[in-house]
């Protein structure tokens, strides 16, 4: 970063290797390895296999478990009317878990699909299930765990920017993660956050799961970079393309990322993996994509791929799939009970928090409306509170 | 033929394509999976991949591309997905949609749609429930129109893909399947900038729009009240005349809408009657709107806009005195 300033002054008078004949630079110049360190048919590199203890590699396959229950128990939910609508992170699991497991508690965390990871840092499920039934409570737990879930795309990069600065400013030893999509890379907000953090040098980790689609969007067609990982040239920082189906790749290349991150260097993650669900449960994805594909990716299934790996290491008799599954699903039994047990709200919650102190006009608003709801009880009749879904 | 609002605004996107070949749609997800309330299905396959286009998740591009597009020729009408996402492109809107004819003196103009879903009541997550007509109003140079039947959603879009200024045209999404009635086959234009009077009345002028047209004429209905009711369709430029006309023979006035109250259309429409027909009235116009808070998540949404308890509570206060 140090020399760029000069670099820049100095070029106009340097342009001495063109020989008169115009270069373009090219994509096909830049040549974008993919990390990855458990291939599709199981086998690996002993030596590549990232530092972590049996116990750990033991988590890694727990928590991708929990993801892919969470995403089906919520699925279920959803069309029993229980639930507005989902995001199935189906498919995702390594992607998510891999980068997620490199995260501390005091480093910032900003998501676009990715829940599990609220859980590993502290939030219970009971909290996104109260999110995904449209209620406030859910995004004041994930507050309390230094994270939040973003759903205007892109909208949260210069956020994340800012958390980092803050941290820049503090000398923090951690910093703010935005997993961002494919999709996000489009917006104007994303490219302004990315350039923020590189410019002034923030600890700030962009973490792009590609999963090649935005709703019905192929990657393809979102731009015509053929990796996401080579934008973040442009904006003068690094970048790691990782297999996303490869948990102990991620895991790998997010620690390794994280490292630089904490030295004030952004960088950004390419995790190229797929979506196996709809978008959400709203979506209908046979309208833009073929069923072979989404076959091919059915076998390259980020869990099973795993569990290959930890059979050779002989660490699968460790685990006993099914009493994981119960204890997940059990988990999911009593979180839902949980929320369904919540109280029915105040409608003085509709203005609360708007502003520190309620200012006269909402006051004013509020009386009247509670007021309103006293002398006329058959507002209720077109009112449905439905923390239940 | 009997339609609904989302299927008026695929015919007439049909219709002025087929008549019109600059006619260019695009937005996300709207060629391949025609849309994701389905307003633009069936286009891809008749009109081809150059005029029917899926964009990047990009709404900058997409409202500023549409600018630039219609300065050179072109007619685009692009979708903005939930107008909650509209607000990363407010700077193309006010930068230079709305500005090109100003500033060039007429030599340059962007006469482009930008159709998007508005309002609560869908059970959407955040950003996808606001009623913004308010701020989008206030950008001079721009044109903002609300249907709230089938029929006049067909003439309307028609007419605004035919205008030669940038329009934002606001489609209540709550009841883009709720009602079916009669649309007119064929060519169909209906003049943006006119409101419709829905019922004519003596009592009480009730001025409503988009998704608060239902409500209100249930209200009426549930109240028995000779309400004279008036649908506003074009938020700018605004029909005050209608308005006035109809204040000045019931001297007694009710705006409802369900966008936030405060700096809301409901005070531009008070404020003109103020100063046209303000010796005419009996009793201070009413206002019944949203409230000057975010709209709650879906659990609560319900609170949020006016239903027509609300709304007949309204009437009755200005019929009180
Ligand atoms: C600014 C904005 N525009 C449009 C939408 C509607 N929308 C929701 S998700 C989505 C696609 C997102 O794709 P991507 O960023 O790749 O993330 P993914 O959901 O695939 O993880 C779109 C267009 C939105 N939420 N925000």
């Amino acid at each position: 970063m140090s020399d760029r300033a000069s670099d820049i002054r100095v070029s106009p008078a340097t342009g001495d290797d063109g020989g008169g004949e115009v270069r373009y630079l090219s994509q096909a110049d830049l040549e974008v390895p993919t990390h990855q360190i458990v291939a599709p048919d199981g086998s690996y590199d002993d030596e590549a296999i990232p530092d972590l203890d049996d116990e750990e590699l033991l988590d890694l396959y727990r928590w991708m478990v929990t993801d892919r229950v969470f995403s089906r128990r919520m699925v279920n939910i959803q069309r029993r009317g229980e639930l507005g609508t989902f995001g199935s992170t189906r498919g995702q699991e390594a992607s998510i878990i891999g980068s997620a497991f490199t995260l501390t508690p005091d480093d910032w965390l900003y998501v676009g699909r990715a829940w599990t990871p609220m859980f590993m840092r502290g939030a219970s499920m009971e909290d996104m299930i109260l999110f995904w039934r449209g209620i406030e409570e859910g995004q004041e737990a994930f507050a309390k765990v230094n994270a939040q879930i973003a759903i205007s795309i892109g909208s949260h990069l210069p956020l994340v920017s800012g958390i980092a600065w803050g941290m820049h400013l503090d000398d923090a030893d951690a910093i703010a993660t935005a997993y961002l999509g494919d999709g996000a890379t489009s917006t104007g907000a994303a490219h302004e956050g990315i350039n923020l953090a590189s410019s002034v040098g923030l600890p700030a980790l962009f973490y792009c799961q590609n999963n090649q689609y935005a709703i019905s969007m192929p990657y393809e067609k979102q731009s015509g970079a053929n990796t996401i990982a080579q934008k973040a040239l442009a904006y003068g920082i690094d970048a790691i393309r990782v297999d996303g189906q490869d948990v102990l790749a991620v895991y790998d290349a997010v620690s390794s990322a994280r490292e630089k991150v904490l030295q004030g260097e952004p960088v950004f993650v390419e995790s190229v993996t797929y979506r196996l669900d709809a978008h959400t449960t709203s979506d209908d994805p046979t309208r833009y994509r073929a069923d072979e594909e989404v076959d091919h990716w059915e076998s390259h299934d980020p869990i099973e791929r795993y569990r290959e790996f930890l059979k050779s290491e002989g660490l699968w008799a460790e685990i006993d799939h099914d009493a994981i599954v119960d204890e997940i699903e059990t988990e999911f039994d009593e979180a839902l009970a949980a929320a369904n047990a919540m109280e029915e709200r105040a409608v003085a919650e509709m203005f609360e928090y708007v502003y520190d102190e309620l200012p006269p006009e909402l006051v004013r608003q509020l009386d009247e409306f509670e007021d309103l709801l006293e002398r006329r009880p058959e507002m209720y009749d077109f009112i449905e509170q439905r923390p239940k879904g | 033929m009997q339609a609904t609002i989302v299927q008026a605004v695929n015919d007439a996107l049909h219709g002025e394509m087929e008549r019109d070949d600059r006619v260019v749609v695009f937005g996300e997800d709207v060629a391949e999976s025609g849309g994701v309330f389905r307003a633009t299905d069936d286009l891809l396959e008749e009109f081809g991949n150059k005029r029917v286009v899926d964009t990047p998740l990009s709404e900058i591009a997409i409202v500023g591309g549409a600018a630039g597009m219609a300065m050179y020729g072109y007619r685009p009408v692009a979708e903005i997905q939930f107008s909650g996402f509209l607000p990363p492109a407010f700077d193309q809107l006010v930068t230079n949609a709305s500005r090109i004819r100003w500033r060039t003196r007429g030599e340059l103009s962007a006469p482009m749609v930008v159709r998007m879903p508005y309002g609560a009541g869908v059970r959407a997550l955040e950003h996808h429930s606001e009623s913004l007509e308010g701020a989008y109003g206030h950008i001079p140079g721009l044109k903002v129109v609300i249907p709230s039947t089938p029929a006049d959603t067909k003439g309307l879009l028609t007419a605004a893909i035919r205008d030669p200024d940038p329009v934002l045209f606001m489609e209540p999404k709550r009841i883009y399947r709720s009602i079916r009635a009669e649309v007119p086959e064929g060519e169909h234009e209906v003049p943006i900038g006119e409101a419709a009077v829905r019922r004519e009345g003596e009592d009480v002028t009730v001025v409503a729009w988009g998704s608060m047209m239902p409500p209100t004429l249930e209200a009426v209905d549930e109240g028995d009240i000779d309400a004279e009711v008036i649908d506003l369709r074009t938020i700018s430029p605004m029909d005050t005349e209608t308005i006035v006309e109809s204040v000045k023979k019931t001297g007694r006035c009710v705006v409802v809408h369900e966008g936030p109250r405060t700096l809301g259309v409901g005070s531009e429409i008070v404020a003109r009657i103020n100063d046209e027909a303000l010796m005419y009235l009996e009793s201070p116009v009413e206002r019944v709107t949203g409230f000057d808070t975010p709209v709650p998540l879906l659990s609560m949404e319900d609170f949020y806009f006016p239903h027509p308890p609300r709304v007949l509570d309204g009437i009755e206060a200005a019929l009180a005195e």
